[in-house]
């Protein structure tokens, strides 16, 4: 099977897209916490606690549905304590996201140990299943790499266009993205930076959870320790890649997760067969680098990204 | 609310909020050994009788603070110039390697010159590791979080390649393992009989050298200023491009002798496991000391001192000893923010 064959089959384009759902719900979740001016690199523990947390939910006789509300409440939860470090108090982004990172890593593996002490492999449950839209589902190529992915997957991009438009067609979004943009013009209109601030952590740190749990209820039916393995950070390149824009942060999604799909088929072909396994692992983080790289000259960074805001301060 | 500086902070206002932040820690740690069942005050017994209970005990507490000293340094300098050096993971791993490549036959030296050269070579590829990310940060302004981290997943398969392919031992049954040192590129044990290498030693000397290097040298100032504020500094002419990239070479150096440290003095051969997360426990341990190098060690001991003392615990009262990096997360959160409190007061609106 060589490239163009692999380019042209409907299997490989479904498996981007499947790949980059998880990535579309925390970049999307990275975006708007960015939007307002807070990096939050809690993302990489917020994605494990929405994967375990979703998962032992369904686990426990939750419907998938109840666990991704699960998730996504866990996700808040942990976003809210990352928000009062860093927007009150103002501490240093970096190791606020770090800390709350390690926190929400170690505090799911206990739980996991906790709820399930003797188990040797973890239980599987039933996880969400591709849902074929009538009609679309039929049409050539685009049918079943688009339109028979599970309703988590449908969930990604409707919540990226939703995020969109809050973002640039209503007064919230306005608000959220002066926060990140000139904090001081939102002080003077009355609005509180700190509560939309907080705010975006919250809603996006619950979206990043729900990427976790896309592993755990649909692309998988269990939970393992390392399941994430840093795709909280290849978000975060994301973002920077997007331009902090959710439409340009989605394709950038599917064009990694692409690639990702490419190099998991380029192992089976004659390739594979010289170059060594570990290469083709390393090909999305070195891409997550490469499109930092490129991006850095060009991306308009929110101006008060990381920037914290203590009123009355000029 | 808003927050106002103290001008002149007193002691109960320095001591009393990381006070409260170590006692938060463990008010959180005895609420969740209660949830699975343990009684607290029984846990950090044990927490303390594993790490401190026994010549054993207090041995394999030193043992385990070496390489945390290391990374702990490697980050506190790091971090004082706010360069966000989250790669001390990668840079450990390229010292281990760059180790297990001259120390297992290649060459044939007295051992002073071995371990020296090992070392030395060590601290070289930690450092050039870390040197990436940094000119990316200076020449092209990407964020070194992101790398660094990035990195240290790049460079963990790289080292799996390499314990597969070039570097895997013949005689490893098959495993991904390394060959072992010769006798002359492993570190002596400090006294015959105890199982404490000579890492610690060294370690605690890196520790006083960053010590010196901070408070006596030009470098130590300039680093300070470029953290303090990188404009005022280039306004004062502090050249902190140049300044940001030396800070880098010390702290990858530093991260890539806790690599050899391990390899040479306690484990004696590479293996994928040779850091359990050393390079991010390591921050903690900067954080815990509020960057003060002397302060690295004491924050290193206690860290470890958990760790060890939570694995001995976890077998004798089923509380899974991952509640030792839930305390380490968590005297980190609260330690910053106790860290404010000391030189800032909270007032409403």
């Amino acid at each position: 099977m060589d490239l163009i064959d692999i380019l042209l089959s409907a299997s490989f384009w479904a498996a981007a897209i499947r790949i980059a759902s998880p990535l579309i719900f925390a970049t999307i979740g990275e975006l708007i916490c960015e939007r307002a001016g807070v990096l939050n690199l809690g993302i990489e523990g917020i994605m494990v606690a929405g994967a375990f947390a979703g998962w032992i939910a369904v686990w426990g006789g939750l419907p998938l549905w109840g666990g991704v509300a699960v998730a996504l409440l866990t996700g808040m939860m942990l976003g809210l304590v990352h928000s009062v470090f860093s927007v009150p108090f103002g501490l240093s982004q970096h190791v606020v996201g770090v800390g709350l990172t390690l926190l929400a890593t170690s505090l799911t593996f206990y739980t996991y140990r906790v709820v399930l002490p003797e188990v040797s492999s973890p239980p599987k449950i039933t996880a969400f299943q591709p849902y074929e839209i009538p009609l679309l589902s039929d049409l050539p190529l685009v049918g079943p790499a688009l339109f028979s992915q599970t309703p988590l997957t449908y969930a990604a991009f409707i919540l990226a266009g939703l995020t969109a438009l809050v973002l640039y067609r209503t007064p919230l979004g306005l608000a959220v993205r002066a926060a990140g943009e000139n904090p001081q013009a939102v002080a003077a209109q009355g609005l509180s930076v700190t509560a939309i601030r907080m705010g975006a952590v919250v809603v996006g740190s619950g979206f990043m959870a729900i990427g976790g749990a896309f592993l755990t209820l649909s692309a998988f039916d269990s939970f393992f320790f390392d399941m994430v393995n840093g795709r909280g950070w290849i978000c975060i390149a994301l973002v920077v890649f997007g331009a902090w824009k959710p439409g340009k942060a989605v394709l950038g999604a599917i064009l990694f997760a692409a690639f990702d799909a490419l190099q998991i088929r380029l192992q089976q072909t004659g390739i594979g067969a010289v170059v060594p396994y570990q290469v083709f692992l390393m090909m999305p983080y070195i891409l997550s680098i490469l499109a930092l790289v490129v991006m850095s000259r060009r991306a308009e960074i929110p101006a008060a990204l990381m920037v914290p805001f203590n009123k009355g301060e000029r | 609310m808003r927050l106002e500086p103290i001008a002149a902070p007193s002691v109960g206002r320095r001591v009393l909020p990381p006070a409260l932040a170590i006692g938060a820690t463990f008010v959180v740690a005895a609420l969740l050994a209660m949830i699975a069942g343990g009684n607290p005050f029984a846990v950090f017994g044990l927490i303390l009788k594993g790490a401190f209970g026994s010549k054993f005990a207090i041995l394999e507490t030193l043992n385990s603070a070496t390489p945390l000293i290391f990374t702990g340094l490697a980050i506190a300098v790091a971090f004082r110039a706010k360069l966000w050096n989250i790669g001390a993971e990668a840079q450990l791993y390229a010292g281990a390697v760059i180790t297990v490549v001259l120390g297992t036959g290649a060459l044939s030296l007295p051992a002073p010159l071995m371990l020296a050269l090992c070392g030395l070579a060590a601290m070289l590829v930690g450092a050039l590791i870390l040197l990436g990310p940094a000119l990316l940060k200076t020449r092209l302004g990407v964020d070194e979080v992101v790398t660094t981290l990035l990195l240290n997943f790049i460079f963990l398969l790289f080292v799996s390649y390499l314990l597969e392919g070039p570097l895997k031992d013949p005689m490893g049954m098959g495993w991904p393992k390394s060959a072992r040192l010769i006798p002359e590129a492993r570190l002596p044990r400090i006294v015959e009989g105890l199982r404490l290498h000579w890492g610690f030693a060294l370690a605690l000397i890196a520790a006083v050298a960053v010590w010196v290097i901070n408070t006596r040298t030009t470098l130590g100032y300039e680093m300070r200023a470029v953290g303090q504020n990188a404009e005022a500094a280039a306004f004062a002419g502090i050249p902190v491009t140049r300044v940001i990239l030396k800070t880098a070479l010390l702290s990858g150096g530093l991260a890539g002798l806790a690599g050899f440290s391990e390899v040479s003095g306690l484990k004696g051969s590479l293996t994928l496991d040779l850091s359990p997360g050393f390079g991010y426990t390591g921050i903690v341990v900067a954080m815990l000391a509020l960057l003060h190098p002397l302060g690295v060690v004491v924050a290193a001991l206690f860290v470890a001192a958990i760790f060890v003392g939570a694995d001995s615990m976890s077998r004798a009262a089923g509380v899974p000893s991952y509640l030792a990096d839930i305390m380490l997360a968590s005297a980190l959160l609260f330690m910053v923010l106790a860290i404010l409190l000391t030189k800032f007061r909270v007032r409403r609106d």
